[in-house]
């Protein structure tokens, strides 16, 4: 009956490994197939090859999207720390008249369904001559990295103890020097999960890209594979695109896997004390 | 202290102009273009309409009566239909499972931690990436799922899982429950860990056996951490956008809000009739936020 239970339950962690990990694995062992290997359903590469991984960055566009990727995740993370890591010392430490009111309208905002801004911001990007330009992006991502930096960096410098704060206030100090000299040294870990989360919410990101990008110079790397094609709809390029996707999600599992634990607490400050 | 405070909204003013220029501005213009007949091709060019977009009544010289609008078009209630069957059942599914996979997580076993890092892969996963690696998995001709599915005699013959009207929602389903299992997993986890091991030895020494101990002590006491956890993956899958416009397009038995929102908005040029159905959807959203926020006061509180 023990070993009956524990046969069952590695067979539950078995299961689960599978799921999680097979769709992936499927994926890098498509994007090294070629001819007609790839419409044979095999579980490994026969003949593996980096064809499609060449056709891939030798058209060209596709360098372009990953680097548009890289400077509009990159700007976003740069932008919504700043903004937020000034927002968290005041909303944390700052006692004033409709603090608690104004946390909750930031998280509110987080819960914006993204189309209910489309319109308005499609006018508003036009209006400022954006359209098909990262600052675009770059501006319009701010609606979902910044209410969730600003969340969890309050509710960080909340915890932190006051006494190193007082000190520097008696001492005669201004805000500006307390946050730069003794908040963000001991902000690290907390500034390394938010920005890492602000950055895949930034990488992974597909309406707002779709919509206020028109050319495939301007697109970031979502939409570039959403939109990947053949020449006709019967020869859709799957090892192409598959290639693409690894090129895509490597280094997203490489940093999830080496900073696992912060992500987790991260999430679950960002979630359950949210 | 005044000087303090003068600083904090210094030190907010940024933040606070950038989420009211990319948020609050663009939903009241949102708003507003609902209102008016707007297109795409000239946003200028509009007129004030009222409650147009959403009913309209019109009087034909024959006597015939024609009622139009947003809260008439079926297109727009199979949408919102969709969602919220979309919502229900994927957030049900990844409860379950979330639950069944933090349970695991929380047994001591060798290779834990490799397991929690193989269950991180699908959140780490591009929702994009695995709309298409989910495609062509389930792709009708070559599809590895089939071609399994043939062997094991569990079907006759091929489905094309994210064409035919009997299967979209499902391939959505799956795909969508095995990217965000993850996320619910780890939440759980995170609340299971935080139990204090000595109320459930407590109950172990009283006779209770491991049913009683999960129903009777381990789900009362994470209930509100997990109900955080539900509420906000509910309100993130009604506003789905990605995975159904990339793994199911064009399908009418699953799209959701979004989808209609934005084809009537950039593809159909019918910008204003899809700014009413963005507004409807945010006022579904918000009543729904409203609703849970006060219904979960205690548990949000709770969770702490």
């Amino acid at each position: 009956m023990w070993l009956l239970k524990r046969i069952a339950f590695y067979l539950l962690i078995g299961a689960i490994v599978l799921i999680a990990v097979f769709p992936f694995y499927y994926a890098i062992v498509t994007s090294l197939k070629s001819g007609t290997a790839l419409f044979q359903a095999d579980p490994w590469p026969k003949a593996p090859s980096l064809g499609n991984y060449r056709n891939v960055l030798a058209e060209g566009a596709f360098v372009h999207n990953l680097l548009n990727s890289l400077v509009v995740s990159g700007a976003v993370v740069a932008l919504s720390l700043f903004l937020g890591v000034t927002a968290a010392y005041a909303l944390a430490r700052i006692r004033f008249r409709g603090r608690s009111a104004l946390l909750f309208a930031i998280l509110w905002v987080s819960m914006f369904p993204q189309v209910a801004v489309l319109a308005g911001l499609f006018e508003l990007v036009r209006m400022f001559g954006l359209y098909n330009s990262l600052f675009a992006l770059i501006f319009s991502y701010m609606i979902f990295t910044l209410p969730f930096t600003v969340w969890v960096l309050t509710a960080f410098v909340r915890d932190l103890p006051v006494e190193v704060e007082e000190a520097a206030i008696l001492d005669g100090a201004t805000p500006w020097i307390i946050i730069t000299r003794i908040f963000l040294p001991l902000m690290w870990p907390a500034l390394a999960t938010t920005g890492l989360l602000a950055f895949i919410g930034a990488w992974n990101e597909f309406l707002f890209a779709l919509t206020f990008t028109s050319n495939d110079a301007r697109r970031t790397v979502p939409v570039a594979i959403a939109l990947l094609s053949g020449n006709s709809q019967f020869e859709i390029p799957w090892g192409n695109i598959m290639a693409a996707s690894v090129i895509v999600t490597v280094p997203l599992v490489v940093l999830v896997l080496i900073f696992q634990r912060k992500i987790v607490s991260g999430l679950t400050a960002g979630g359950v004390k949210g | 202290m005044r000087q303090r405070v003068r600083s904090a909204w210094l030190f907010l003013a940024p933040m606070l102009l950038v989420l009211a220029a990319a948020a609050g501005w663009p939903l009241a213009r949102t708003v507003y273009f609902s209102f008016t007949d707007a297109s795409l091709s000239d946003l200028d060019a509009r007129q004030w309409v009222g409650f147009a977009n959403y009913v309209s009544v019109l009087r034909m010289p024959s006597g015939r009566v024609i009622y139009d609008g947003l809260l008439l078009d079926p297109v727009w209630w199979g949408a919102v239909w969709n969602t919220v069957r979309f919502a229900v059942v994927s957030v049900t599914c990844e409860t379950i499972l979330g639950m069944v996979v933090a349970l695991v997580l929380n047994a001591e076993f060798p290779g834990r931690g490799i397991v929690r890092a193989a269950i991180l892969i699908p959140w780490a996963v591009p929702t994009i990436v695995s709309a298409k690696m989910w495609q062509w998995m389930l792709n009708d001709q070559f599809g590895i799922i089939n071609v399994v599915l043939i062997n094991l005699g569990l079907i006759d013959h091929k489905i094309a899982w994210t064409a035919s009207a009997d299967t979209a929602m499902a391939a959505v389903l799956i795909v969508d429950i095995w990217k965000t299992t993850p996320f619910m997993a780890l939440l759980i986890l995170a609340a299971l860990q935080m139990l204090p091991r000595e109320i459930i030895e407590v109950a172990r020494l009283d006779g209770a056996n491991p049913w009683q101990i999960f129903w009777r002590v381990t789900v009362p006491l994470i209930r509100p951490a997990v109900m955080v956890a539900v509420i906000f993956r509910a309100l993130d899958a009604l506003r789905i956008f990605d995975l159904i416009y990339v793994l199911t397009p064009n399908n009418a038995h699953t799209k959701s809000m979004s989808v209609f929102a934005r084809e009537n908005l950039f593809e159909f040029d019918k910008f204003a009739y899809g700014s009413a159905a963005s507004t409807l959807l945010f006022l579904i959203l918000a009543l729904l936020t409203i609703l849970t926020i006060r219904i979960g006061r205690i548990s949000l509180e709770g969770g702490r």
